[in-house]
């Protein structure tokens, strides 16, 4: 026998999307291990962590594509289903550029100059930070939920929202800072190395850009 | 045997059949949500279920199956030929029992309430013709169907709005829960008394002024709130990490102690609903078999309405458990906080049909209320798939009940006349 009542309920969408976030914050989590590493030349482990970091991607797109076929047209939530899906695909783009960076160390076996290794690990903590704080963000969906996207709980995620813009400003200035130091250098370094080292500077970068604009994603779903 | 004997035995037989099958599939139903929001555990819902069914079905049955009974068609065009109403509403019970069976079986929406009044409908029509049927009064039951979902979508829309309102939107939402959580169970307490004493109790000896019936709806309701605020105090409240996690756990638990009373007060309200649908029919069977004339104005004997309570008590203890855990463990996405909404909204709805003595649906009643709780924006995923067909159903479920009912009636006429 088969029940009817219980069909009306369809499959939540929003616990995936949070555990989602989650493997993509862990993704990029381990960008900071695996430059310490690349500063100590300690290549295997440097290719260790890249391994984890391609499997939590791996598992984030599993985890992406298995939301989306789940999430037919004929579903009301509570937010915009367009709106649910663009959020996705922004997390999404965490883990992607947590791949790209890590594939570019292995690739060409890059490391910082030892002179500027500790800027360049203070930038990727401040990205790294805007993306614990974007989760934050996505893990307050449940308690939206329970307040109908209302009063005080919508006050706490804009204040939330607030701190991840501070973290992704902080790392811009982060970002200034570390290109004026390896202008400085280039002279002395391989000049195809200067050009890679900026483009990991963007990606880096790019980790923190893309957690706020999950952030602003999730502010454009609480108006309504 | 002589034939008498076995028409009573039938109809009981039939009545019984058709409880049980309300037991064995539609008590789940009304009692999913609080399973699901971990509010009681099966065990637990289905003891409440077959006290406050059995209760509902006793105490607040009689105007729907009254309804049932002689509502729908006109007496007076079956003045001197009672056999064709004795057959005819054992064509219907039938009818809507296989029909239900059928269903059930694959899953299909179909109302238990929708299902017996296309089926009286139906052999009237068929039979006697037309002017048999009391067209204003299928007409406002049939309305009813609309109304009801609607209004219980309304009424758990404004109760969500008013818990976000009162508790959710306050720094100290806990102390809100604590504070307001007795005053809904009072509401919930107050509607379910009102309605039943309201509505009379003369069949079990207790005739009360309507002043009486106030008073004591009050002193009941105070009685209830005064045990829920003791167990409201009462709760464990969560660890660190539970409150990291959701901040809202502590307020979750306050409610899951009104989601107790909300769950007796949706058990009883589908009792006194949905007991008439299987013993309206055998009420009208038995009134004229025994006077040997059609539609005396007595009311539904006692004896009639036990049966069906007991009927639905056995459908839940053969099979209406296995229903409820597998229902209870899906629907985990309505939270005590806004289950509760839906299960009052619905609750009040079905036993104000019930006092009026209309027969309504109680899972079209419910899911209309979990709409209103999905469109104050409070669950995270409604399939409006299936809500369509679930609405929709109704639209079959007329014609097959009525087209069985008929099938049924000339069936047991070649067999038994």
């Amino acid at each position: 026998m088969a029940n009817y009542f219980e069909g009306i309920f369809g499959r939540s969408p929003f616990k995936p999307v949070q555990e989602h976030m989650d493997l993509c914050h862990q993704a990029a989590a381990l960008i900071e291990e695996l430059l310490a590493r690349a500063g100590s030349q300690s290549w295997p482990e440097v290719e260790e962590i890249r391994e984890q970091i391609v499997a939590l991607e791996r598992r984030a797109d599993d985890r992406k594509r298995d939301i989306r076929l789940h999430l037919p047209r004929g579903f009301f939530l509570p937010v915009a289903r367009a709106d649910l899906l663009d959020l996705l695909a922004r997390q999404d783009k965490i883990a992607n550029k947590a791949k790209e960076i890590a594939g570019l160390i292995v690739g060409r076996r890059m490391s910082f100059p030892p002179a500027i290794q500790e800027s360049a690990l203070e930038l990727t903590r401040t990205s790294i930070s805007a993306c614990q704080r974007a989760l934050d963000v996505v893990n307050e969906l449940d308690e939206l939920i329970a307040t109908g996207f209302r009063g005080v709980e919508v006050q706490r995620v804009e204040e939330m929202i607030d701190a991840l813009d501070e973290s992704e400003s902080r790392n811009d200035d982060a970002q200034v800072r570390l290109r004026a130091e390896l202008h400085g250098l280039e002279r002395e370094l391989d000049a195809v190395d200067v050009i890679f080292l900026y483009r990991i500077i963007d990606r880096i970068g790019d980790l923190a850009d893309n957690a706020q604009s999950v952030g602003h994603r999730l502010e454009m779903m609480l108006a309504r | 045997m002589d034939p008498t004997t076995l028409l009573l035995l039938l109809a009981l037989l039939f009545g019984l059949y058709m409880a049980w099958g309300i037991g064995a599939n539609d008590v789940a139903n009304a009692m999913a949500t609080s399973v699901g929001a971990r509010a009681i555990t099966v065990k637990q819902a289905i003891l409440i279920a077959a006290v406050f069914e059995f209760l509902g079905a006793f105490l607040a049955g009689g105007e729907v199956t009254s309804t049932i009974r002689k509502g729908i068609i006109d007496s007076s065009a079956l003045v001197g030929d009672p056999d064709v109403l004795i057959l005819g509403m054992l064509a219907a019970l039938l009818a809507a029992a296989v029909w239900l069976t059928v269903a059930s079986r694959f899953g299909w929406p179909v109302s238990t309430t929708h299902s017996i009044v296309g089926a009286i409908v139906g052999f009237a029509i068929a039979t006697i013709g037309m002017e048999a049927v009391h067209f204003d009064k299928v007409g406002s039951i049939a309305a009813s169907w609309v109304v009801s979902p609607l209004l219980a979508g309304t009424l758990s829309f404004l109760l969500v709005r008013s818990v976000q309102w009162l508790i959710l939107d306050r720094p100290n939402p806990e102390l809100y829960a604590r504070r307001y959580v007795p005053a809904y169970i009072f509401l919930a307490a107050l509607n379910i008394s009102l309605v039943t004493l309201l509505k009379g109790l003369k069949h079990i000896g207790l005739d009360l002024t309507a002043f009486e019936a106030i008073g004591y709806s009050v002193a009941f309701a105070l009685v209830i709130m005064a045990g829920g605020a003791v167990m409201v105090r009462r709760i464990h409240t969560a660890t660190a990490t539970e409150m990291e996690d959701y901040h809202y756990a502590n307020v979750e638990r306050t409610f899951a102690v009104l989601m107790i009373v909300t769950a007796c007060a949706m058990a009883f309200a589908h009792g006194s609903n949905d007991v008439a649908n299987a013993i309206g029919p055998v009420a009208a069977i038995i009134s004229t078999v025994q006077s040997g004339e059609v539609f005396q104005k007595a009311s539904v004997p006692p004896y009639v309405l036990l049966l069906g309570a007991a009927g639905i008590v056995i459908g839940l203890a053969t099979y209406g458990y296995r229903v409820m855990a597998t229902v209870g463990r899906k629907i985990t996405e309505l939270t005590p906080s806004r289950g509760f909404a839906a299960e009052l909204a619905a609750a009040s709805t079905v036993v104000l049909a019930s006092g009026t003595g209309l027969p309504i649906s109680t899972t079209h009643t419910l899911v209309g209320a979990v709409l209103g709780v999905g469109l104050a924006r409070g669950i995270s995923a409604l399939n409006l798939g299936v809500i369509r067909t679930i609405f929709m159903s109704w639209v079959i479920t007329l014609p097959v009940g009525a087209v069985l009912a008929v099938l049924f009636y000339y069936m047991l006429r070649a067999a038994l006349l």
